[in-house]
């Protein structure tokens, strides 16, 4: 499909075309078709005294105590999906790092490479849904960079957010995590990653059911504010409560016994899931965390959860043993307990 | 082979029997299905669908008169106490 | 879900378990073909719910795991080609051919990391969608399984015949599961006193030879389902003959299988295919175990169409997978069990197929 990109001789256009509503290589030179991007498309979605002091970095006021830090960066198919989009995933994926640490997110910066041919229409409408994202979950994008790339080299958009914070009560570490402790589960699984699934159309399944994505500060905060004793958070992502709670248990050096009767799964999730032979416990969320707490306070947290609009569905979905030997452990309705793997890759389609 | 789901018949359309085709609802996720071997499908039936085919149609009388056979299972021996069994162990 | 929750209700499952507890009054033996139904007695713990005598022998339903090295081989080497566009199920990717990783992609999800347009389809049809689509490309499906899917594949073909599609074709590796039980049953070995049949491929072929099959061989086969309800009223039913001395076909999975069968869907076969002799890996050739394309069909045939002739191999000699197949040796009792070989990893089919029984019992056979 492509030639040999070396015969070509390396020719630069004194003058570029405009782009004609489309990103070109000049929007990435870092002149003047770059600024006038940023003019037009940035920082009117962004718009914040620090990004309007146009520096290289933003200087951010704190209280003194310990700073969270995190970076992400997002690689979607497709950009938009029922739900969200991947402007959303890039801001809530990293607020929600910060929340997990226990820390409000104070500033986000956002690094976006673009693709040569990507309609500045489509840009226009992921950077609203970032600006919308950062307002619902009160955290301003103060800096941030753009780089273009050839066309064929780059899905259309991929973003970078990294976010600071300042954490809010006792460290919140796997570490932490103590045997007997209790694990919550912040609602139902999955519905992230079915919704992607169905908005791809290559398996031909459709669905109403909209992306769980969602900030989950408001939550955290009311627990910490509650001056309850939280171990450890973690949301869930790629390979969804099984990644999770694997990547936790080989942290902490504790087993981990998850109850799966209690663990809640949408019926549309259930049953693409049935379909296409995928488990539940893998798939991909992104509005959706677990908490562990001493067993005393987990009615407490519970009540506290269930009070949050995006925790409404919180159960109780296990407990952390004091023993290591399998890993995550996964009891059935039947009474039947069996190991809970870590997936070794993508989970794939199966007739069998 | 064995990953075959039942799902509803919300439609069935098309007039060549290899290309009859429509979807099916299940519990609310919907997929295109071919009828190609079950042509007595109605919308409101209930198929098993594998691969992209319904192999079947499901006989839902059929289905209830088991399970009630089976829910009712060891009820006159649990009801006598001479006979009463331990429960499995979990 | 409907007609599904049902047969996972946990108070019927203990209820059919103390029946069979009532019913056993010595030890029998009992094999499920079905690698689906091997993979939800695993993963719902099932066997921890029968009593000790009752021993549970997985069979060779996993058509994954007994295709040839050979035509996974030829599967890889059609899909590096540049115009080929090779479609596949799931299931089928992760399955190594017969050449180790340092000689290059051992399975299609190799093949896909290096550049080969290898993918997913749920359905054959779709891949002749792709064919109508992509007119100057050539769209492979890879055709594997038992008579569950063969119906569905020959209709593939017809609809490209229909099509006028040039530029579709099948990679053929369709086995029968009656030749495997007379193979099986047969051996000398054979410690199987009881059968739960495959009921999904009884929805298409009927009860009819395997109620041949349970008198030649006079043993009980029980048409069975694949929910945790329908295996233990499965197995329930073949113990109950067991302990009355019976041996005749039963059927658990009535919601789904008629005597006679699906006669449209076998027709579809009988248009396109026709049975042939079929090497099964692991387990060595089996006469009249599985179907080719009939003469004029031939030009759907992918190995006619692109001379990709598969050549037969050695397979990996730690690899037991026959036995395995044969239920002559549990996945635990294999020296390669999780050490050399993982799903990461495979030496074999059964430790990487969905319904593999090495995998079934590698993701959820560990004693907790």
């Amino acid at each position: 499909m492509s030639q040999d990109e070396s015969s070509l001789p390396a020719l630069v256009c004194p003058r570029p075309s405009e782009g004609g509503g489309q990103i070109v290589l000049a929007h990435g030179g870092g002149m003047r078709m770059t600024e006038k991007l940023l003019e037009e498309v940035f920082y009117p979605a962004f718009g914040n005294a620090a990004l309007a002091a146009r520096h290289d970095g933003a200087a951010i006021e704190t209280a003194a105590g310990r700073l969270a830090f995190t970076t992400d960066s997002y690689v979607v198919r497709p950009l938009f999906f029922p739900g969200g989009s991947i402007g959303e995933l890039a801001v809530y994926g990293t607020v929600n790092d910060l929340a997990m640490c226990g820390a409000r997110a104070l500033a986000l910066s956002a690094g976006f490479i673009l693709e040569e041919g990507l309609s500045i229409e489509t840009l226009k409408r992921v950077v609203a849904a970032m600006s919308e994202a950062a307002a619902r979950a009160g955290v301003p994008i103060v800096t941030g960079d753009t780089k273009v790339v050839e066309r064929g080299k780059g899905d259309g958009v991929y973003i970078n957010t990294s976010g600071i914070g300042v954490v809010q009560g006792p460290a919140i570490l796997p570490s932490r995590i103590a045997p007997g402790d209790a694990i919550l589960l912040s609602g139902d699984l999955g519905a992230h990653g079915i919704a992607i699934l169905a908005a791809r159309e290559q398996l031909g399944v459709q669905t109403d059911l909209l992306s769980d994505a969602a900030p989950l500060w408001e939550p955290v905060e009311a627990l910490l504010k509650a001056g309850l004793d939280i171990h450890c958070l973690r949301d869930l992502t790629r390979g969804g409560l099984a990644a999770a709670a694997n990547e936790l248990a080989s942290a902490r050096g504790l087993d981990i016994e998850l109850d799966e009767p209690s663990i809640p799964v949408r019926d549309e999730v259930r049953a693409a899931c049935e379909l296409l032979g995928f488990d539940p416990l893998y798939i991909a969320c992104e509005g959706r965390f677990c908490v562990f707490l001493p067993e005393t306070q987990a009615q407490r947290a519970m009540s506290i959860l269930r009070a949050c609009a995006v925790s409404a569905g919180a159960v109780r979905a296990g407990r952390v043993k004091d023993e290591a030997r399998f890993g995550v452990i996964i009891r059935n309705r039947y009474g039947s307990s069996h190991v809970l793997d870590l997936p070794s890759g993508e989970q794939l389609p199966r007739i069998c | 082979m064995c990953l075959a789901v039942p799902g509803q018949v919300v439609e069935v359309e098309g007039d060549d029997p290899a290309f009859l085709r429509g979807r099916v609802d299940f519990s609310g996720v919907r997929r295109e299905v071919s009828f190609a071997f079950t042509p007595e499908a109605q919308p409101g039936d209930y198929v098993l669908v594998h691969a992209g085919f319904a192999l079947t149609v499901v006989d839902q009388e059929e289905a209830l008169l088991t399970l009630e056979e089976l829910r009712r299972l060891g009820e006159a021996v649990e009801a006598s106490p001479e006979t009463a069994e331990e429960a499995p162990a979990p | 879900m409907k007609l599904v929750d049902e047969y996972r209700d946990s108070d019927v499952v203990a209820r059919l378990s103390a029946g069979i507890r009532r019913t056993a009054t010595r030890p029998w033996t009992l094999m499920e073909i079905c690698g689906g139904q091997t993979h939800s007695i695993v993963k719902n713990g099932l066997e921890a719910l029968l009593p000790p005598g009752i021993e549970l022998v997985h069979g060779p339903g996993c058509p994954v795991c007994v295709t040839p090295a050979e035509l996974i081989d030829a599967a890889v080497a059609l899909a590096a080609r540049p115009e080929v566009i090779f479609t596949s199920y799931g299931d089928m990717l992760r399955v190594p051919g017969s050449r180790g990783r340092a000689e290059g992609p051992a399975a299609l999800l190799d093949a896909r990391a290096a550049g080969a347009d290898v993918r997913v389809v749920y359905s054959a049809l779709d891949a002749v969608q792709i064919a109508a689509a992509n007119p100057g490309r050539q769209v492979v499906f890879f055709a594997v399984g038992f008579e569950t899917t063969a119906p569905g594949h020959a209709l593939a073909v017809v609809q490209a015949e229909a099509l006028e599609l040039e530029n579709f074709s099948i990679l053929v590796a369709h086995v029968l599961v009656p030749p495997a039980i007379d193979a099986l049953l047969g051996s000398p070995e054979c410690r199987v006193q009881a059968l739960l049949a495959p009921g999904h491929v009884c929805t298409i072929e009927g009860s009819a030879e395997y109620a041949r099959l349970s008198a030649r061989w006079k043993v009980p086969i029980v048409v069975t389902g694949f929910e945790p309800v329908d295996l233990m009223e499965g197995i329930l039913m073949a113990v109950r003959q067991l302990e009355a001395g019976q041996a005749r076909l039963e059927n658990q999975y009535s919601r789904a299988v008629r005597a006679d069968g699906n006669a449209a869907a076998r027709a579809a076969v009988d248009r396109v295919f026709e049975v042939t002799d079929r090497p099964w890996r692991g387990l060595g050739l089996i006469a009249n175990s599985g179907l080719a394309l009939r003469e004029a069909y031939r030009r759907f045939d992918a190995v006619a169409r692109f001379g990709a002739g598969p050549e037969p191999v050695q397979d990996d000699g730690a690899c037991i997978s026959g036995l395995i197949l044969q239920g002559l040796k549990k996945p635990r009792e294999c020296p390669a069990f999780a050490t050399l070989c993982t799903p990461e990893q495979p030496l074999g089919a059964p430790m990487v197929s969905s319904e593999g029984a090495c995998a079934a019992y590698y993701h959820y056979g560990r004693k907790v």
